[in-house]
């Protein structure tokens, strides 16, 4: 992970570079994070891989958060990791919900880590978060016809109510 | 005896003798009843012949040769694969043989959680096996979605597919899957065993759930006397037959 003054000097050029780019930066736990704004993800990564000194290469893993309640709502998460600096760094894009039945988008990086593709796919399977431009945008986990997010935190748990005989003097005949 | 009788009648190095078939009938019954005559005979038949039924027959035939399917789903599969092993062996109850097709299975053991992609694949699978077929729900989760509670799993495998036993546990011991394999056998032999309380005598000894007032309703408690009477008849028709009994 690049240090707290590594992190701000990244952020910065970045800004420099990609005027915008950058919305804030964030460093807990010894690890750094730069919040992406959404518009610009695509601009952010490659030059995060392309730049000489930063090499961030591999995307080791991509994922979906919903921080409901919080505005705004979702996130979409990228960790990189840069091998010859042997340093890991994490992206977060937040994304509003645009409400109803539309779901929030974000461009693909699938151009620029072929390895995405499949989480992605993920994402938009457990959280509904559309990737622009992906080359084949559908469910990869759930059944095909399944309708609805599952991984969102507004989604009903399923299954069914168990209740053992101990709960019967709290919930008198339940089997009724 | 009748054996000289019969060599003086048609030596048996002339099988094509005139009185052919008169004489083949007798030998032919002859070598049957072997030497015994008279009473001798009907005790020897008494002792040594056994009559059923065709279907109790097949039945027999069908419980102690059951062919599994090679299936697992998920942790219950790891106890499912040691009643093969030698330490559990269910090659004692003829089941050893695991088949890769369900088309050469009897037994779907259905060894782990069903999750809602999966349950199309479980009942083509059931589909594809021959007549008859049983099936066994092994654990928690595929008699009930045990702690899986969610939105991916099945809650019941009898949700999509008629279950035959449930055996529960997370997972269930080899031991406990054996006994439920042999409570299949008894129900594919006809005679399925109503459980531990008729081995330990314990019939009449449930607990009910009550009302929080801890009193049994009217209806409870004549549903649950005829249901114990039900059972001692069955119980004394059983042990009389097991006797013996009036012919």
């Amino acid at each position: 992970m690049p240090d707290a003054p590594g992190l701000e000097l990244i952020a910065q050029e970045l800004n420099a570079d990609a005027e915008g780019s950058v919305l804030g930066t964030y460093h807990e736990h010894g690890q750094g994070c730069l919040i992406v704004n959404p518009e610009r993800i695509i601009d952010v990564l490659r030059w995060l891989r392309d730049t000489p000194g930063q090499e961030y290469r591999f995307l080791s893993s991509l994922h979906g958060v919903d921080y409901l309640p919080a505005e705004p709502r979702f996130g979409v998460v990228y960790e990189l990791m840069s091998m010859p600096r042997a340093e890991r760094l994490r992206l977060r894009a937040a994304l509003a919900d645009p409400g109803g039945e539309r779901l929030p988008e974000i461009d693909t990086c699938v151009e620029l880590f072929p390895g995405a593709d499949f989480q992605e796919r993920e994402v938009y399977d457990f959280f509904g978060i559309v990737f622009r431009g992906h080359p084949d945008m559908r469910r990869i986990l759930m059944p095909e016809e399944y309708v609805g997010w599952p991984q969102r935190r507004d989604f009903p748990v399923g299954g069914e109510p168990v209740i053992f005989t101990h709960d019967e003097p709290v919930m008198p005949r339940w089997y009724e | 005896m009748r054996r000289e009788k019969l060599r003086a009648l048609a030596p048996l190095d002339e099988p094509e003798a005139p009185s052919d078939l008169r004489v083949r009938q007798l030998r032919a019954r002859d070598l049957l009843r072997g030497d015994l005559e008279g009473p001798d005979l009907e005790q020897h038949v008494e002792e040594s012949v056994l009559t059923t039924t065709m279907g109790k027959a097949l039945g027999w035939g069908r419980a102690n040769s059951i062919f599994p399917a090679t299936f697992g789903l998920a942790c219950c599969a790891i106890e499912m694969m040691s009643i093969v092993s030698p330490r559990y062996d269910i090659a004692r109850f003829g089941a050893e043989n695991l088949r890769a097709s369900p088309r050469q299975a009897d037994l779907l053991i259905l060894s782990g959680r069903v999750s809602i992609k999966m349950a199309p694949v479980c009942r083509r699978l059931y589909d594809q096996m021959l007549e008859p077929k049983w099936v066994i729900a092994m654990g928690a989760c595929s008699s009930s979605g045990g702690m899986f509670a969610n939105y991916a799993v099945v809650q019941g495998a009898d949700k999509f597919m008629p279950v035959d036993i449930h055996v529960p546990g997370c997972p269930p011991r080899p031991e406990a899957l054996i006994y439920g394999f042999n409570k299949l056998q008894r129900m594919i032999l006809g005679s399925p065993d109503p459980g531990w309380r008729h081995r330990y005598s314990a019939v009449g000894t449930e607990e009910w759930a009550r009302e929080a007032t801890g009193r049994a309703s009217k209806e409870e408690i004549e549903a649950y006397e005829a249901a114990r009477d039900l059972i001692a008849s069955h119980e004394s028709a059983r042990s009389q037959a097991s006797r013996g009994g009036p012919a």
